[in-house]
């Protein structure tokens, strides 16, 4: 199993944590870490890995290549939702929701994060978050 | 201090021009602004110009005579046509000049924008996951304010459905072809919430405004529009913009709310007061949420004012009387300038076949990437 992107989450013994950074002026926590010359301003922090949905929408056709890297074409791609989970106390962050029942997805709803398989064959995998 | 007046407004047709580059189209406009306000160009006193894909805005002066005149090109993203008017406001307000112009005018490739992370700062997982669509937040964006305002489909429907309604009254506009609310509720869909009829598409054309002082307005024998309120804003922390991996669970006002308040007090008028606005419509959703933002409504209020008509033309708050981006499609450079044409028309009682009777306050207001918003109020 690989990760998309280093840095961007970790396994832990309790399961998947993203990583984020906490500012050091004023503790805000953003997602992803900064990287380059913008990291000293942060510390790397594990985020919850369960929240509430804020909001969502479904990505109905496939998007442009680059930057998407889904192994799919045209006619093999599946729509699928995205949106925002709030993570209590620390931030809302953008991710990939996972299901198929697009109509149950509802404001407030629990969430948890998960791994998905994701493009580039192999093992690679991303962040997700499904119905909790 | 001089009030500035806008005297000639100019315009290219907006849409698909294949045989026109972008800066055909601005010369166009320009000189149709000229010749709107009967000066030379020689007679013009400095200029603020700016295009977003189409090339420099000053490689306008060889087509138009080399006079010498200050050229500002002008890069502000969604708000480049609001910003230059905004710099020619400050130009003749400050005293420095008394007669100038302001253009914007832009040709895009077909299709949605193709962003690169790289170019936003953003990691490239982010769009390889097939996160980074401007599509995916206005869905998301309207998808939260529906949900907590109630907000109905139909209403996004019912505000594209006047678009193009406008839109086939309205000589500059690209779509001129009426679509029911029921056909674009059951088109294809884009992003949840929206359909492919709720939004713009990437277009081209060309927007030309001209400002005067007072004192020269009335020497040159001229009369238009007052601007009474012009301002600029930028986000601020806890706006939700495009191409946000992660946003502050503490919000905060959006850039058109603080650039609104600006302009407002600014022109000492309120929201009460506007006879006709030109609002950012780049889908149904951000035209709603304008209506709130822009503090023509209360949020949730657009559900009953538009089932009821009143931003129709002829309603209480006509709104988008040309057909808005939905219509005319949007060249990022021009847009700007072309709700603020369509003010001026409106203004001086020129915008034959979707005229608002008796319009004196005109308020339009111009958003996008990456986060920043321009107002303008105008007093007939």
């Amino acid at each position: 199993m690989k990760p998309i992107a280093e840095g961007l989450f970790r396994m832990t013994e309790a399961g998947p944590r993203l990583i984020g950074g906490r500012r050091k002026r004023d503790g805000k926590i953003v997602f992803p870490l900064p990287a380059g010359a913008e990291a000293a301003q942060f510390d790397p922090v594990e985020l919850k890995d369960r929240g509430t949905l804020w909001s969502f929408t479904v990505q109905r056709f496939r998007p442009k290549s680059p930057p998407y890297a889904g192994d799919d074409d045209e006619r093999s791609f599946r729509p699928f939702a995205l949106g925002y989970v709030e993570l209590p106390g620390e931030v809302i962050v953008e991710t990939r929701i996972e299901t198929d029942d697009f109509a149950a997805l509802r404001i407030g709803q629990p969430m948890a994060l998960t791994l998905q398989p994701f493009g580039k064959g192999g093992d690679t995998v991303t962040y997700a978050f499904k119905p909790a | 201090m001089t009030d500035v007046h806008i005297v000639g407004a100019g315009i290219h047709p907006f849409g698909r021009h294949d045989d026109l580059t972008g800066l055909d189209q601005g010369v166009f406009a320009l000189r149709e602004a000229l010749a709107d306000a009967a000066i030379g160009w020689e007679d013009v006193q400095f200029a603020f110009g700016g295009s977003s894909a189409a090339g420099n805005a000053d490689a306008l002066l060889p087509r138009l005579g080399l006079t010498g005149v200050q050229f500002i090109n002008v890069a502000n993203g969604c708000a480049t046509g609001g910003s230059a008017l905004l710099a020619g406001y400050w130009a003749i307000k400050s005293g420095e000049f008394d007669l100038g112009i302001v253009v914007g005018f832009d040709k895009h490739p077909r299709g949605a924008f193709n962003p690169e992370p790289a170019a936003w700062g953003l990691p490239e997982w982010y769009g390889e996951t097939g996160l980074m669509l401007t599509t995916q937040f206005f869905g998301n964006k309207i998808a939260r304010y529906m949900g907590l305002h109630g907000i109905t489909p139909m209403t996004l429907a019912r505000v594209a459905e006047k678009a193009f309604e406008n839109g086939a009254r309205t000589p500059h506009s690209w779509r001129k072809q009426p679509v029911d609310a029921a056909t674009i509720l059951s088109a294809q869909m884009v992003s949840d919430p929206l359909t492919k009829f709720m939004f713009c598409s990437p277009a081209e054309g060309g927007a030309a405004l001209i400002l005067a002082s007072e004192r020269k307005m009335r020497a040159l024998g001229l009369a238009g529009p007052r601007i009474r309120g012009a301002a600029v804003r930028t986000r601020m922390e806890g706006s939700f913009e495009v191409f946000a991996p992660s946003l502050d669970i503490v919000r905060g006002p959006s850039p058109t709310q603080i650039a609104s308040k600006a302009a407002y007090e600014m022109a000492g008028v309120a929201p009460d007061d506007i006879d006709v606005a030109q609002i950012q419509d780049t889908e149904s959703g951000a035209e709603i949420m304008h209506m709130a933002e822009n503090g023509l409504c209360a949020d949730g209020a657009q559900e009953a004012m538009l089932r009821d008509g009143e931003t129709r033309l002829g309603g209480r708050l006509p709104i988008n009387t040309d057909g808005g981006c939905l219509a005319c499609g949007e060249p990022i450079g021009a847009s700007g300038l072309r709700q603020v044409y369509e003010n001026v028309q409106q203004l001086r009682g020129r915008a034959a076949g979707r005229q608002v009777e008796t319009a004196r306050i005109g308020y339009t207001q111009v958003y996008g990437a990456p986060g920043l918003s321009a107002v303008t109020i105008l007093e007939a």
